[in-house]
């Protein structure tokens, strides 16, 4: 299992770079064409949401990405940073032997979860409430910005997702199965 | 790819030709231009998305501003766009029921003619 980590200032122009990073890494994962672009955009999603939210209480602190090919072996990249956060109750294990292999995103953003950012019904849009821009958006957002609205995409691109909010922080765990026969085209970059 | 935008008119209708990546970092660009033109009475909107490479759900709360801002003024907002990857994220989250979608600024124009 190969992890790339992808550390940002919480700032809007930084979630271009970590999409392509993301779409890169999960080309090279051997994840099919088809899902890079949900891959992209629903990274973009993950990481605006954690912009958005560390400009209002924590614009200091970085955001970190980390991409996880879980098809890879015997890769000297591999970096546990586990210990900077909270522990998440319930974390599905990926151990050796795990039955599917699967590429993972995971987004860690250090803002105080709270209770207003709930995954908005993505059947259902509402026009008036969900949607931010202009007076509605708060001292210090992200003008345009709906944290609903993002995290109803994610849960909409995600083949799994997982978003565990706690005071010290929120982890969007979203990932997408590899094709069964590990892609190991070494031009593809 | 960074944001370019451009406008024009047509009869009484203002086009928005949007080309690039419409994100978290960009959105804002649209969306002081939307205003601009509602400010300045054009009322019925077409954003030709053609060219659009990227859009995430901070350019879907833009364009759903920009067709709030229209329809206090019982104007319209509607959206010209043929590409898959951009109809996909606008299905995922049901705003193809809101918005008309149109295949060309023509087609656009002639559905609200015909209302």
């Amino acid at each position: 299992m190969a992890t790339i980590t992808l550390t940002i200032s919480a700032l809007p122009a930084h979630v271009r770079t970590a999409r392509l990073m993301a779409a890169t890494v999960a080309r090279r994962a051997g994840i099919a064409a088809s899902a890079i672009d949900e891959i992209r955009l629903a990274v973009g999603e993950a990481c605006s949401r954690a912009v958005a939210a560390h400009k209002l209480h924590c614009p200091a602190q970085p955001i970190q990405l980390q991409l996880i090919d879980g098809g890879a072996s015997g890769s000297a990249a591999v970096q546990d940073t586990t210990g900077d956060r909270p522990d998440a109750p319930g974390r599905p294990l990926r151990a050796n032997g795990s039955a599917t292999q699967r590429f993972e995103v995971v987004v860690t953003d250090r803002a105080p979860a709270k209770d207003t950012e709930e995954p908005a019904d993505h059947n259902e849009p509402i026009l008036d409430g969900l949607f931010l821009d202009g007076e509605d958006t708060p001292p210090g957002g992200i003008s345009g910005f709906s944290p609903g609205l993002g995290l109803a995409v994610i849960t909409g691109l995600a083949d799994e997702v997982e978003i565990e909010p706690t005071d010290q922080g929120t982890v969007v765990r979203m990932s997408w199965p590899l094709a069964a026969k590990h892609a190991q085209d070494p031009s593809s970059n | 790819m960074d944001l370019k935008l451009d406008h024009y008119t047509e009869g009484d209708t203002e086009i928005v030709v949007v080309e690039g990546e419409i994100d978290v970092y960009t959105a804002p660009r649209l969306r002081e231009l939307l205003i601009d033109l509602v400010n300045k009475g054009n009322f019925h909107l077409v954003v030709n998305m053609e060219k659009v490479e990227f859009l995430d759900s901070t350019g879907l709360g833009v364009l759903v501003g920009g067709l709030k801002r229209v329809r206090a003024h019982d104007g319209t907002l509607d959206l010209v766009c043929t590409q898959e990857r951009i109809l996909k994220i606008f299905r995922i989250t049901g705003l193809t029921k809101v918005f008309g979608i149109h295949g060309s600024v023509q087609e656009a124009i002639d559905k609200r003619s015909s209302k």
